[in-house]
């Protein structure tokens, strides 16, 4: 079991996600052989209410995957996704009564906004779908323009293509926003902004948390932006989760040679800091075929024969903090492995 | 599930600044392009034609005479000339306007509401259902379309429903074709996939979201096929498929004239330039549609 573990008599955490699988089948190949592209190969998390989770890892490591599972615009192949305790799709909790629940903000900014639709229109058009009256969906558009800063009297009968990008995606978020959910997946929400208008929507972006008492899934490869944004961080390689913890514990203590090779290509301020030499050699392997064993031994510099033997499970080690690395589970025949579990509870 | 409190929107009277639609920019951009409009005055004036010929010229475009075949233009009394039977064909050609129209846009409109409605589902739906659609639609798509024309007014009889029948038949696959490309990848727009994670249902997206979007692309291929309609319609009534003789239309005309051709080649030549003026008057107006939708997105 890789998700925390509620204190006994909590409230259970708002998601939970659990052996979540999706193979996407390929088509072709000379005697039509198909193989799978294993985006995301059993992830396990979860998300407590009023918390924000940053996901971050390479491109193509199914990051995205998973928001769009989590968001069941696409079906998962295995796995179960509980909010608030409660088996999304079951007759508990209706797909669309979850969906006025949890709202995402894509990337694109361009793309993700109609460009034959105003900006109001586009904001309003989740509530009519849920039954609002036109009149009120609309002045729910407004004042969500007002709150995400865009003035509603310039903004709301404007086009996309009249926008900037950073004026659209406060326009998404609005429309995120405008079914009153409680947990909204970001998806490089950010990513595609200059660095300015990137600083300005991040600190929208957490107003609007505090104020409405949100709970943020933050996608992203940009460390800086998720370390700013997060409480905890997971990081995922190869569809798999490789570390998950506190983003205190992920940035300053990373256990996993993964996250500390991600950690040191980050830039620095400090000249004495200056990154050298690449810290990750070649590019992630191929997701068709993943290496057996350890996803990232090919590329870890830690890398024994045990590693290309077994698989780690996410090992504790720490408070909260775990990490999918045969150096930090007791006894896996690492030659960096702790003997006993005793050392991993005390470290 | 309440929505979290927001500072309600205040009800001043200040006036909402609203950019035109996209419908009304995509006008106001034609009408500030010299070769729309002068195709469109052209298609205006056929429609007057068309609708008050009758009352404009008040010769019989029926009346015959073996005493006046094949005058020349400029004959008095006959300002276009007349045709090999005598007929005034000033007369036939305005009447001609109404039959020609007629069996050139009727088809096409026709296949523009069949063929974007397949088209849509099938591109929207995607997977098995959305192959199916087009793997059959493709087995039509495979036949020239003047042999398909043909072949499908020649299996249901002549006569002009048959003839419309099977014309808009022929347009129904091409049509679809653009149809379902525009909608596949309007499938894959993040503003599509918002609107599912919104909870819509398949029906309200494609109305509000894939229909907005699609149907000016479709639109404007559709007029290009006006003047094809036209063109084909011509061809079944020379073989007798659609419009019978002694009823003036404009490919009937150019086919029964073609041996006067070394006689009078002007008089035989003038149903040609009505065909011409029309079919390149909806082309061009065509384009320029595509060019006045072609901004953003």
């Amino acid at each position: 079991m890789a998700s925390v573990q509620p204190a006994p008599g909590a409230a259970p955490p708002l998601l939970e996600v659990e052996g979540l699988v999706k193979h996407f089948p390929l088509r072709g190949g000379l005697l039509g052989r198909a193989g799978r592209v294993r985006a995301v190969d059993g992830v396990d998390f979860s998300v407590a209410r009023g918390e924000t989770l940053g996901i971050v890892g390479e491109s193509g490591c199914g990051k995205s995957t998973v928001a769009r599972l989590l968001m069941r615009l696409i079906e998962p192949d295995r796995g179960t996704i509980r909010f608030a305790g409660r088996p999304v799709g079951s007759p508990e909790l209706p797909l669309r009564a979850y969906r006025r629940r949890v709202q995402m903000v894509f990337q694109d900014s361009w793309s993700s906004l109609n460009p034959r639709l105003s900006v109001e229109e586009s904001i309003a058009f989740a509530p009519m779908v849920h039954g609002s009256p036109r009149a009120e969906a609309l002045a729910r558009a407004h004042a969500l323009l007002d709150r995400v800063g865009l003035d509603p009297r310039r903004f709301a009968g404007h086009y996309p293509h009249e926008l900037s990008g950073g004026q659209r995606q406060r326009v998404n978020i609005a429309r995120a926003l405008a079914l009153g959910p409680e947990l909204v997946i970001l998806d490089e929400a950010v990513s595609a902004l200059d660095k300015s208008v990137e600083a300005q929507v991040l600190n929208l972006l957490q107003d609007l948390k505090e104020e409405l008492g949100l709970t943020y899934l933050f996608i992203s490869h940009d460390l800086q932006v998720v370390r700013y944004l997060s409480d905890r961080v997971l990081v995922m390689y190869l569809g798999r989760v490789a570390e998950l913890g506190p983003a205190e514990a992920i940035f300053e203590d990373p256990r996993h040679p993964y996250t500390q090779a991600l950690l040191r290509s980050m830039p620095s301020l400090d000249p004495d800091a200056r990154t050298r030499e690449a810290p990750l050699q070649g590019d992630p392997p191929n997701p068709i075929d993943p290496p057996a064993g350890c996803r990232f031994h090919p590329r870890c510099a830690f890398a024994e024969p045990v590693c290309a033997r077994r698989e780690p499970a996410l090992a504790v080690c720490g408070s909260g903090h775990r990490a999918a690395c045969s150096m930090v589970e007791p006894g896996s025949g690492h030659s960096r492995a702790p003997r006993r579990a005793e050392e991993v509870a005390l470290g | 599930m309440a929505a979290p409190a927001l500072p309600a929107a205040e009800g001043e009277p200040a006036p909402l600044v609203r950019s035109p639609s996209f419908w009304r920019s995509v006008f106001a951009r034609l009408r500030r392009d010299p070769v729309a409009l002068a195709a469109a005055a052209v298609i205006l004036a056929l429609l007057v034609l068309a609708l008050f010929g009758p009352w404009l010229v008040a010769t019989d475009p029926y009346a015959s005479s073996v005493l006046r075949r094949l005058k020349p233009i400029g004959t008095p009394g006959h300002p276009l000339g007349t045709d090999e039977l005598g007929r005034d064909m000033l007369a036939r050609l305005v009447h001609g306007a109404r039959w020609s129209l007629f069996m050139g846009v009727t088809p096409v409109v026709l296949a523009f509401f069949l063929g974007a409605a397949i088209g849509i589902t099938a591109g929207y739906a995607g997977g098995l259902l959305g192959t199916a659609i087009m793997r059959t639609i493709d087995v039509f798509y495979a036949f020239p379309s003047v042999l398909l024309a043909i072949a499908l007014s020649g299996a249901l009889g002549a006569g002009i429903e048959n003839a419309l029948l099977s014309l808009t038949l022929v347009f129904v696959p091409p049509i679809a074709r653009v149809a379902e490309s525009v909608a596949t990848q309007l499938r894959n727009r993040d503003f599509v996939e918002a609107a599912r994670a919104s909870g819509a249902g398949a029906l309200t997206i494609v109305r509000v979201h894939v229909l907005g979007n699609a149907l000016g692309p479709i639109f404007v291929y559709a007029t290009s096929l006006v003047s094809v309609s036209m063109i084909l319609a011509s061809g079944l009534s020379f073989l007798g498929l659609g419009v019978r003789p002694p009823e003036p239309e404009w490919g009937l005309m150019l086919n029964t004239l073609r041996t006067a051709i070394y006689v009078q080649p002007w008089v035989a030549a003038l149903p040609g330039v009505m065909i011409f003026a029309t079919s390149i008057s909806f082309n061009l107006l065509a384009d320029a549609l595509r060019s006045a939708m072609d901004v953003k997105g």
